[in-house]
Parts: C-alpha cells; structure tokens; sequence
C-alpha cells in the first residue's frame, strides 16, 4: 500500500521547521515517529502534500527530571521512556510506554507524535491526562504551554496551527501518598486497545480518598475524564460499594462506537471492569507497594 | 503529483554502503526489496501488524513498513542477509534450524531479527520477557512453541561466544 505522492523536507533546527511549514501552507504535516501517520497515509486517510521530517533535528528526544516534574522531548521514543529511570518515577507512564503495541512500534513512536496524532485510540492521551500534564507548543509567535485537557480538542484534532508543532511534554510528578495506573485491554499486542483507563489517586489515611482523576481511552472521539465517577471516590472511603458506584458511572460516561474491536456494549463494560482493576492498583501504588501492571493481551 | 522530486537515500546495510534515488513516500521495506536487491525482508500484512518487514535500524528493531525510506538516510541497517558470516549461519539461524522454529519461513527474516535485538539486550530472558520480545511477529504455522525453544537455544548458545 502506497501513500499519495508528498514532498519530503527535511529541517535542521525547529526554526527551520517552523519556516517550513509557514512556507508549504496547510498542506503540510509534521512527521516524527511515523507510527500513527504511515499507516493513516497508506490507507489514503491522510493526504498531505508535503511531510516535514523532524527527526533529524538534535537535542529533541532527551529527558529531564527537573524538581518535581518530567519532561520529555517531542521525539522520546516510547521504549525510552518505558527503560528511563527517570520515567520510572511515574509507575502510569511506564505501564502506557511498556504498554503502546508492541517492541518494533515503541522503538520507533514518539510521546510528542502520540499526541499530536490525537488519534482516539492513542495510549498517551489516556494516561497523561489523569497527570498534571502540559504540551510545549513551538510556533512562529513563539512557545505557548497547553495544558493536555486544552490541547486535543477531538479525534485527530489539537489545538496546533498548521505552522506550529509539538517540541515536548511536561508532566508533573504526583504528591507522595498519590498513585495512579493505566490498564488496556487489546486483542493481541500489535493493535490499539479495546479499551483502556487510567487512575490517579491521592490518599488521606490509609482509605479515604483525597482526590481521584479517572480517565477512559478508545471509548469516544477522545478520551474522556469522568468526572461523575470522580466524585464517587473523592472524600470517600475506598470501599467496595464506593469503587463500584465509580466503575457505574465510568460506564456511563463511556460514549464507545461499535467496531471490529467489539461492540459498544462489551467497551462499557470492559471500561467499567479496568477503571475497577486500576483503582485498586492505584490504591496499592499510593501506599508504596510495588505493583506492576499494564496492557493485557491474549499470549501475554 | 509529478512535481514531487526524488530523494537521494544513502544507508550502511549489513556493513555495505548502498544508495538510491526514491521517491520520497518508497517505503523501507521495498527501498531495501526492490532498489537494493535485498529480498530477504518480507512484506506480510504491509499494515504495522506482523512484523515479518522487521529490520534493525541504528541498533533498534523497526517495521519496515511503517517508515518511508528518506526517514532512514545515514542510517545503519542490519537485515536478514547480515546475520550469516562468511557462509556460516548466525547462532539464531541455526538455532531455529534445529527446533524447529519455522514452517513456511515467511515471518522467519523478522523473527530472527527480534530474536537478535531481546538477546543482545536480554541474553538470559525469561519465558516473559521472550513473549514481548516477540509480541511483535506475527506466525501463522507453528503455534510458537518452537519458536521459544528455538530462541531459548540461541541464548544459551550465544552464552558460549
């Protein structure tokens, strides 16, 4: 299967990458890892005229732990993210890089391209949005900072003009006594998930719930904070009857389409059953204890 | 559709220079196939599924597929043609010879490759750590099992060297 025909660009600084889409208009798209672009280009879904190639761009897929924060380059492959130690300081973005399709996908992917993409199956669109997350957003104006929940706006959509692109990802590291996980459900690695949730956590004591962010992928055009079933935890005990009143209204807020990954029916319920799983890992992370978790699949 | 112009791709596959002008949307796979005569990586499912198209580029595994040759200049590729050396198979070639670990042999170039990278990184792997290791290949004729003996040998014989 072949793309349609595109100019190839290849910059060597953003500035130059910048000025090249300024210069090639609407048309043009920015590619990184390639791994949600390719396959779109080969089924003719996208048809940009013109790609601008940022991979050969230095200095963009490093990552700091600067205090109290993580910060990725645009162009940090998921397996380095998924074998950083910095990255491990967060256990739910490790479950989604260790997560993403499979070894050959993570090795070449990137969290700046996962988002950018805003495909609705994406896994990083999940996860990060149950952290404090920000995008860092380079254009001809300058950078602009947009936090995640601003920045994908709907399936294939973000807030990006068509001359500026993403140059890195900034997640803020959960308060101590906080823990969060991110679970998927998908049919065999290579493919996007079924369905995935993702929790975070904040304890006060040992049950009580300070603060919840609960967070549902692939069951809507993005994913989809449920708030109502936010509320069933937060300044409530973590107990049974609680945690499924989260999982119903997680259901709920679950807006799936039917399609060859199962009918919408079966992603509520697999959605209700992994925001159930998660918050019970979340739990066990926010009291310290190691627990390791992450995509399912069948031959795992 | 005619004004897009070609794109010179020079690479080092399997320790050779080679070089070609491609239109810039060749995928690698048949940039490799078809302009360097190197047939030994297959085209499976040519959608980012199977990973019979597995080549290592720059020390990582990719799906050949799933990238457009330009994105790969300068790089260093090792296909199936670069494992055997001076005629004498790879440790994992004959390892899969041994047990078994092939059938028809279509997704065999990309599993030999995945093979290489888990061990090179992981020479002692777990029956875990070899399931994802492999996650990524696709084959439809031996149910695995001899393919997990084969890459278990392969380890333990790479221990020798």
């Amino acid at each position: 299967m072949y793309a349609a025909p595109f100019s190839y660009h290849r910059p060597a600084s953003l500035q130059e990458a910048i000025k090249l889409l300024q210069d090639l208009g609407k048309e043009a798209r920015v590619i990184a890892g390639g791994q949600s672009l390719i396959p779109l280009m080969k089924m003719r879904m996208a048809r940009p005229a013109a790609l601008v190639d940022i991979n050969f761009i230095p200095g963009l897929s490093e990552i700091h732990a600067p205090k109290g924060e993580l910060r990725f380059g645009a162009l940090a492959r998921h397996a380095d993210i998924e074998n950083s130690e910095a990255a491990s300081a967060i256990p739910m973005v490790h479950d989604c890089a260790a997560g993403i399709a499979d070894v050959q996908v993570r090795n070449q992917g990137t969290i700046g391209g996962s988002l950018a993409e805003a495909d609705p199956s994406g896994d990083w669109g999940t996860a990060l949005l149950a952290l404090d997350t920000s995008v860092v957003c380079l254009g001809a104006k300058g950078q602009r900072i947009v936090p995640l929940e601003e920045f994908i706006k709907d399936a294939y959509t973000t807030v990006l003009a068509h001359d500026e692109l993403v140059t890195g990802v900034h997640i803020r590291v959960p308060a101590k006594g906080s823990g969060g996980a991110h679970l998927a459900f998908k049919r065999s690695a290579p493919v996007y998930p079924t369905a995935s949730a993702a929790v975070q956590l904040t304890l006060e004591g040992k049950d009580v719930c300070k603060d919840a962010r609960i967070v549902l992928g692939c069951v809507g055009l993005k994913a989809i904070r449920a708030k109502e079933a936010e509320a069933e935890l937060r300044g409530k005990a973590l107990n049974e009857k609680n945690i499924q009143a989260a999982a119903e209204a997680a259901r709920a807020a679950a807006e799936p389409q039917s399609d060859m990954r199962g009918s919408a029916d079966y992603k509520r319920v697999m959605v209700a059953t992994l925001v159930k799983r998660a918050i019970a890992i979340a739990v066990k992370r926010a009291r310290g204890e190691h627990v390791q978790t992450g995509h399912e699949y069948v031959g795992r | 559709m005619s004004d897009v112009k070609n794109v010179l791709v020079r690479v080092r596959v399997n320790g050779e220079l080679r070089e070609a002008k491609v239109e810039p949307r060749t995928l690698l796979v048949d940039f490799l196939r078809e302009h360097l005569n190197l047939t030994g990586t297959h085209v499976g499912c040519d959608t980012t599924y199977c990973g019979a198209c597995t080549v290592i580029l720059n020390g990582r595994t990719v799906k050949s597929c799933t990238l457009f040759a330009p994105m790969a200049d300068g790089g260093d590729i090792t296909t199936v043609e670069g494992l055997a050396q001076d005629g004498k198979l790879h440790s994992i070639q004959e390892a899969f010879a041994e047990c078994h670990g092939l059938q028809c042999g279509y997704c065999t170039p990309g599993l030999l490759l995945s093979t290489l990278q888990l061990l090179k990184k992981t020479p002692k792997p777990t029956s875990e750590q070899i399931r994802k290791g492999i996650a990524g290949n696709t084959c439809r004729c031996t149910g695995y099992q001899n393919i997990f003996k084969s890459i278990r040998m392969a380890a333990t014989e790479m221990e020798k060297h």
